[in-house]
């Protein structure tokens, strides 16, 4: 699907005044490459919304990036809907639900843990941010089983919460929210502040959280498509139909192919995908303004 | 990438398992296969089913849906869960990992035959001597009642069955002059005359399936696997399994097999548009076909599966699963009720009424099963000729304790048979040295 933007906050702020006056200068090779990955990029996308209009016939008995047949694109989303007592709204209902609370609550707790870490100087603070190194090389497939373990004893396994409390914790996003609060927020405006008798978190909420925007919102498109996509996780957390994400929902239709006496639902199971990923896309194009502004808003000239 | 997530949790999902397997095994000084008495009597089972209290059950065999409303019905105190959890292979990962952390474990479990004897041994499953399921002998088809049996230990109740037939289009081999072979040798006679009249089409696919190579081996007489309690021995060396693998390297080599995974949407494209022309498979395959094929509605037939020599009669089965109850459940004795209801009961009319291919011997010969015309096989009697290779399945074949490890790490050596790196005898060795390596390690006597 869509993959997560990675901007590294010095960069674009070296490359922001840069773009500002406009100097367009020509370079075909970089269009060449541009155009290469914009196809790449988009073709899979055109695959999925073609596919999405072919009934399940056509589907299979067509060429995969041309349209075939009835558009029967309204057709297989009204199936979508309604297909086993409409439990796809039911998916999408509870993947917002995750990711509104598991993404935007690790946004706030990595942008809370990472200006702490920043900005605050106390002991440990290197073996803390030692962890967190260490923590975003392990991937978290390695961690399921025993995470399911210990969930188990815990006795939330099959809960909502078997998927959200992972989700929380996302050791990339604190380090990316770290780094960011590093650069983006000067010392000086916040003992400026602390000078003028601010509180700590008065500050942080008035004055860092505004220069954090962009990181913020970057950290945060990183989470949600993260947790989006979260599939492994809830495959092996839950059990209870009711409580799927999409991911795991459309997965679960996909496999009905492969089990005996199954009804093969391809065209559901594609129309599926491309409704799940339009609300990732809306979130993109809604937000990609906020991560666009300048840094440079309120802070001091240096 | 999926993939190989998956593997690896696999891996050590069945890992922790086998762990527990190998502990618990350990006891009972190799190979404790002798039956527990009886204790509940079916006036017993049938008391505890009146009385009333909850199931679960983990299974992704529709039929069961009906089945399920029927038995509630029919035993309103009772309630029955039904969750299905995925097929096959997530399943067994969510069941093992329950297993393990000792909470969430279902009552009921739906097992394939394959794996059946890894949750035997890891002592997942019950022995279910102790509700007189040896009475049930006679009631199930040979090849399945022996596949959940461990020496006098039963430990499932055959849900359905997978007895191989011929299954192929006719309108393509009419086309191209082909007669149905009845004979491995007129089979690859067929796969090379179609292949070169019409080089995008072929006999069948394989790009290399762990159940279906264990199946073919099983019906060309090989035997692999042997198992006597935890000491186990593995030898693909066997007459057997050089018949089968004589006859396929030589389809592989000469490009005669259709490069696409089963159970693919490439796959399901090629049962349809005939460019996949037979498949050798259970005889569960009807609905199967009826729901993912429906464009070549009216094209395909059944006929026996091909032989060795001429005039032979042997079948193997391929797929096909059980209802196991669980060590863990505290249910057992509704939950062995309403298993018998769904595999002998008016479950297994009800299922078979439903597209299931019987593993009850009632249900097989009832004249009304095997009369039932197949409009997707152009009004067949199929279940004649599936009735008849499921009285014809071999006998004394193994899978091995670890069979889910085994076929999930197929593809890393038998696989590449199929790419040109390797050929399917030294591929299956190879096989074979990881599954002895995997055994040992988990504390099996591995010859």
């Amino acid at each position: 699907m869509v993959s997560a933007p990675t901007i590294r906050p010095q960069a674009r702020r070296r490359a922001q005044p840069v773009a500002a006056p406009r100097k367009r200068t020509r370079s075909w090779s970089l269009t060449a490459v541009t155009t290469v990955m914009l196809i790449y990029t988009l073709l899979p996308l055109a695959w999925l919304f073609i596919s999405a209009t072919k009934t399940q016939d056509n589907l299979l008995g067509s060429f995969g990036l041309w349209f075939h047949g009835e558009f029967a694109l309204f057709d297989n989303i009204g199936k979508t809907f309604t297909y086993q007592n409409g439990i796809y709204l039911r998916w999408l209902g509870n993947t917002v639900f995750y990711v509104v609370i598991g993404a935007g609550g690790a946004t706030l707790l990595s942008t809370l843990a990472g200006y702490g870490l920043a900005k605050f100087a106390f002991p440990g603070r290197k073996a803390v941010f030692a962890v967190i190194l260490g923590a975003v090389a392990v991937p978290p497939t390695a961690l399921a089983v025993p995470t399911f373990l210990l969930f188990a004893k815990a006795g939330i396994t099959d809960t909502v919460w078997a998927v959200i409390i992972p989700s929380l914790m996302v050791p990339f996003s604190l380090y990316l929210m770290w780094t960011f609060s590093r650069d983006a927020v000067p010392d000086e405006i916040l003992e400026s502040a602390r000078v003028d008798g601010a509180g700590e978190f008065r500050i942080f909420f008035k004055l860092a959280v505004p220069l954090l925007s962009p990181g913020l919102v970057t950290a945060l498109l990183f989470n949600v498509v993260v947790t989006w996509n979260n599939l492994f996780l809830p495959l092996i957390m839950l059990r209870d139909r009711n409580l799927y994400p999409i991911t795991l929902g459309i997965y679960s239709w996909n496999q009905q192919a492969q089990t005996v006496g199954g009804d093969v639902v391809f065209n559901l199971v594609i129309t599926g995908s491309l409704l799940a990923i339009v609300p990732l896309i809306a979130a993109f194009l809604l937000l990609q303004r906020y991560w666009q502004s300048g840094l440079a808003v309120g802070s001091v000239k240096q | 990438m999926e993939l190989s997530r998956r593997r690896l949790l696999l891996g050590a999902a069945s890992s922790l398992a086998l762990l527990a397997a190998g502990c618990g095994s350990s006891d009972d000084s190799g190979g404790d296969t002798k039956a527990a008495s009886t204790t509940v009597s079916d006036a017993g089972v049938e008391a505890a089913l009146q009385a009333g209290g909850t199931i679960t059950v983990w299974a992704w065999e529709p039929t069961l849906t009906k089945v399920v409303a029927d038995f509630q019905t029919k035993y309103p105190k009772v309630k029955v869960n039904l969750i299905k959890n995925g097929s096959g292979n997530d399943q067994y990962t969510a069941l093992q990992n329950a297993i393990k952390a000792g909470t969430g474990v279902p009552d009921l479990a739906q097992i394939e035959y394959f794996a059946l004897p890894q949750f035997a041994l890891g002592k997942a499953v019950t022995d279910l001597n102790t509700f007189g399921a040896k009475s049930l002998d006679g009631t199930f088809t040979p090849g399945p009642w022996s596949s959940v049996h461990s020496g006098e230990k039963i430990y499932g109740l055959p849900m359905d069955s997978g007895p191989m037939a011929l299954f192929y289009n006719k309108e393509v081999f009419d086309k191209y002059g082909i007669a149905v072979p009845t004979t491995w040798e007129e089979y690859a006679a067929a796969a090379e005359k179609l292949h070169t009249a019409n080089p995008k089409s072929w006999i069948t696919s394989d790009s290399g399936d762990a159940g279906f190579t264990t199946s073919m081996i099983w019906q060309a007489g090989g035997r692999p696997y042997k198992v006597d309690g935890t000491s186990v021995s593995v030898n693909f060396d066997d007459a057997g399994t050089k018949k089968w693998t004589g006859l396929w390297q030589g389809l592989i080599d000469k490009k005669l097999l259709a490069p696409v995974p089963g159970w693919s949407d490439a796959w399901y494209k090629g049962l349809g548009d005939g460019t996949i022309a037979s498949l050798v498979i259970g005889a569960w395959m009807p609905p199967n076909l009826e729901s993912g094929v429906k464009a070549a509605s009216g094209k395909w037939r059944v006929a026996p599966m091909p032989q060795w020599a001429s005039g032979e009669k042997v079948t193997s089965e391929n797929g096909g699963s059980s209802l196991a109850v669980t060590e863990a459940s505290q249910n057992k004795t509704i939950a062995y009720g309403f298993m018998k209801y769904a595999t002998v009961g008016d479950g297994a009319q009800s299922r078979t009424d439903q597209g299931a291919f019987p593993a009850t011997t009632a249900q097989l010969n009832a004249d009304a099963f095997k009369n039932k015309e197949f409009p997707y096989l152009g009004g067949q009697k199929a279940n004649e000729v599936l009735a008849e290779a499921a009285g014809q399945v071999a006998t004394g074949w193994n899978y091995l304790p670890f069979q889910v490890y085994a076929n999930n790490v197929y593809n890393d050596s038998v696989g590449k048979a199929y790419t040109g790196g390797s050929n399917l005898q030294d591929g299956l060795k190879a096989w074979g040295d990881a599954s002895t390596k995997y055994g040992q390690e988990q504390g099996f006597t591995v010859k």
